[in-house]
């Protein structure tokens, strides 16, 4: 889950490395505690991935592939409110990819971008399990569906600052 | 006091039910009437959501789809007492929608409150597990095999037989996986019921641990899905509680406990070897068969991964017996299927019915033709590795069998409804682009296919020697289906070729012309 940057930290290795403790009992802990520090600081910085390669005894490389590899990681905060849309068939079957062209455009952005006063990311979803009321979203823990320009941007605007 | 039940699925969240349900409580307030809200799972009519049902002597009687704006009007017409409105429905049992429907796996879906035990007991909750600590192990595999249930994820690869080969299995310890990576656009039934029924996955999952000697599970969950991840760890913990799961499940001296863990936004983890190397802690890169999962699966242990529905179908089969569940359906695809009608279509939502039904009957007479108003030009089935159907196909029996002599598959039963604006050639683009999207690269023709896919498409589109770049295209998704290490890069093609042999005028260079 994307945490947003309103309700993350700073960077502290003094509690990455408590987090990075709480879950050593896991079996398999590595997702535990990637989500862990995502949920904390709102992005998983690159000073956790030797302390983590150290506690769980990988490499560096083998921690950095996999923070790599799933999309969910942010290496970096995001604006202070994430809007996802979701690009899934069932939503492009009733116009969301028009929908995001003409948002994106609008606020002059591009997938994965944040706008400048740091206030919105916008990143783009594969399927929220919303199919049946496509298009959908979620902006930070909201969920939204039946989706037009209108309510979306309604939808944003209520949540900016 | 009058009971209320407003569901907290998450669709119902998305149109507004938390908004609805506030406004119910505060105008109970204000008119001094005394009301429960009992918050529910959907009863997966989507369209009629927010869909506020209340109890009253006749059964429950529901109003829907409501605005909060609705909510006065409909205390002045005597919602309390299931008095007449305009959004009434009457006995929420009657409706059509779910009167034609067979409701095995989501029996108490949208009926009950998730995390009530009670509420779980009342409708034949934990029977199925109690009779399999009784029938113990081997008969307990052999009512699962004569249920002929087949994995409900896509591959409809015979459950009891996976259980029986993990059973068999020689190890210190065993697993039990639950694969809740439900990624494929147009669907959403393993949300459903891990938000309106999440005891009956985990009983499902208990009964898998019983049945092969596992003492531990794992719910591999999509973290798109944060309703249910929730829901699902509020349950364990109430069911741990109560002793439906721990060190002596039910009282039988057996253990079994579980936990869930949330993926981190890849598709490729939905295949059953990624998702094991995920949850290891791993990149989710497809592993390479065999050894099988059922031999060497998580942490190298024999390990049963089944699909949520799958699992969840287990508690009814074990309750009622296989040959009940086998009664169902037709050919080799026995039992029911929870079909998942999507996308541009009037009445969206869960149906779940014996298999059998053709295609044109879940679109047009239950969905309902499109929302748009338009005709329907083509059907996606089994997510985005399925193909898409144009109306000529309509006839094609919704069954495993049916569906693959078709070069089609049923997958995890979604269906996304397309009307006559959309351009198959487009389509067919995405199908490669979130090909190289989610590749996890382990392979060639899935890696670098699914570009020279997109790229090939975008030529063809432009109007640049698109005979000889359809052959190639051809051939590519032919190097694709038959060189993938997985249903991936196995799969992507479907989606192209039957974009291009059922829509050859989208692909045509005055169209693209036209749409440029």
């Amino acid at each position: 889950m994307g945490g947003t940057m309103s309700g993350a930290s700073n960077w502290n290795a003094e509690r990455a490395a408590q987090i990075i403790n709480e879950h050593l009992g896991l079996e398999g802990p590595m997702l535990p505690i990637l989500h862990a520090l995502q949920d904390e600081f709102g992005y998983v910085s690159a000073d956790a991935v030797p302390m983590i390669a150290k506690a769980l005894n990988l490499s560096r490389a083998e921690v950095h592939g996999v923070t790599s590899f799933y999309h969910d990681f942010r290496h970096e905060p995001a604006g202070r409110h994430v809007l996802k849309l979701c690009r899934g068939e069932s939503c492009q079957s009733m116009g969301s990819e028009e929908l995001a062209r003409k948002f994106l455009a609008g606020r002059g952005l591009e997938w994965g971008g944040t706008t400048a006063d740091g206030d919105l990311t916008v990143e783009a979803i594969y399927c929220l399990g919303l199919c049946a009321c496509s298009p959908a979203a979620m902006l930070d823990d909201e969920l939204i569906g039946r989706l037009d320009a209108e309510t979306l941007a309604e939808a944003v605007d209520t949540v900016s600052i | 006091m009058t009971r209320l039940f407003i569901p907290k699925d998450a669709a119902a969240l998305a149109l507004g039910a938390e908004k609805v349900a506030a406004k119910v409580l505060a105008e109970a307030q204000a008119r001094g009437v005394d009301v429960e809200i009992v918050r529910t799972g959907s009863r997966g009519m989507l369209f009629l959501e927010p869909l506020i049902e209340v109890e009253t002597a006749e059964g429950r009687v529901g109003y829907g789809p409501v605005k909060a704006s609705d909510v006065s009007s409909l205390f002045d017409a005597g919602l309390l007492n299931g008095g007449a409105h305009a959004l009434g429905i009457g006995r929420v049992e009657d409706h059509p929608y779910l009167k034609r429907q067979t409701r095995l796996t989501f029996a108490r879906c949208g009926i009950v409150d998730p995390v009530s035990l009670a509420d779980y007991a009342a409708l034949d909750g934990w029977k199925g597990l109690a009779r399999a600590i009784e029938i113990g192990p081997a008969a307990t595999i052999a009512e699962v095999t004569a249920s002929g249930l087949r994995g409900r994820g896509g591959a409809g690869f015979p459950t009891g037989i996976k259980w029986k080969t993990v059973s068999e299995a020689p190890a210190d310890r065993r697993y039990i996986v639950c694969n809740a990576d439900e990624g494929d656009s147009g669907t959403f039934a393993d949300r459903m019921i891990i938000e309106g029924d999440p005891f009956a996955l985990i009983e499902g999952m208990a009964i898998a641990g019983v049945a092969v000697g596992a003492t531990r599970g794992y719910v591999y969950c999509r973290s798109e899905y944060p309703h249910a991840i929730k829901t699902f760890n509020e349950a364990i913990a109430v069911a741990r509680a109560a002793g439906y799961l721990g060190p002596n499940i039910l009282g039988s001296g057996l253990a079994f406990d579980l936990e869930m863990r949330t993926g981190a936004g890849a598709y490729v983890c939905g295949e059953e070897t990624a998702l094991l190397d995920s949850l290891e802690g791993k990149r989710g890169i497809v592993r390479a068969k065999p050894p099988l999962p059922a031999h060497k699966g998580l942490f190298g242990r024999p390990t049963v991964i089944n699909n949520v529905l799958s699992l969840v179908a287990v508690p009814h089969i074990l309750a009622k017996g296989g040959e009940f569940y086998a009664s169902f359906g037709m050919g080799r695809s026995r039992g029911t299927m929870p079909i998942q009608i999507a996308g541009n279509v009037r009445f969206g939502g869960l149906f779940e019915t014996a298999f059998g039904l053709s295609l044109g009957e879940i679109v047009e007479d239950i969905g309902g033709g499109t929302r748009s108003g338009r005709p329907i030009r083509a059907v996606q089935c089994g997510g985005p590795l399925g193909a898409y159907l144009p109306v000529s196909q309509f006839d094609t029996p919704f069954d495993y069998e049916a569906f693959s002599k078709k070069d089609a598959l049923i997958g995890h039963g979604g269906v996304v409804v397309f009307d006559d604006t959309v351009d198959m050639a487009q389509m067919a683009r995405f199908a490669m682009e979130f090909c190289a999207i989610e590749s996890c690269g382990k392979c060639t023709p899935c890696r670098i296919g699914s570009t020279r896919g997109v790229e090939t498409v975008d030529r063809i589109r432009a109007g640049v020697k698109v005979e000889e770049n359809i052959a190639l295209l051809e051939d590519l998704c032919n190097t694709m289906k038959f060189g993938s290490l997985c249903a991936l890069g196995g799969f992507a093609p479907y989606p192209v070729t039957s974009a291009l042999r059922h829509f050859p005028e989208d692909f045509a260079p005055r169209h693209a012309i036209a749409a440029e």
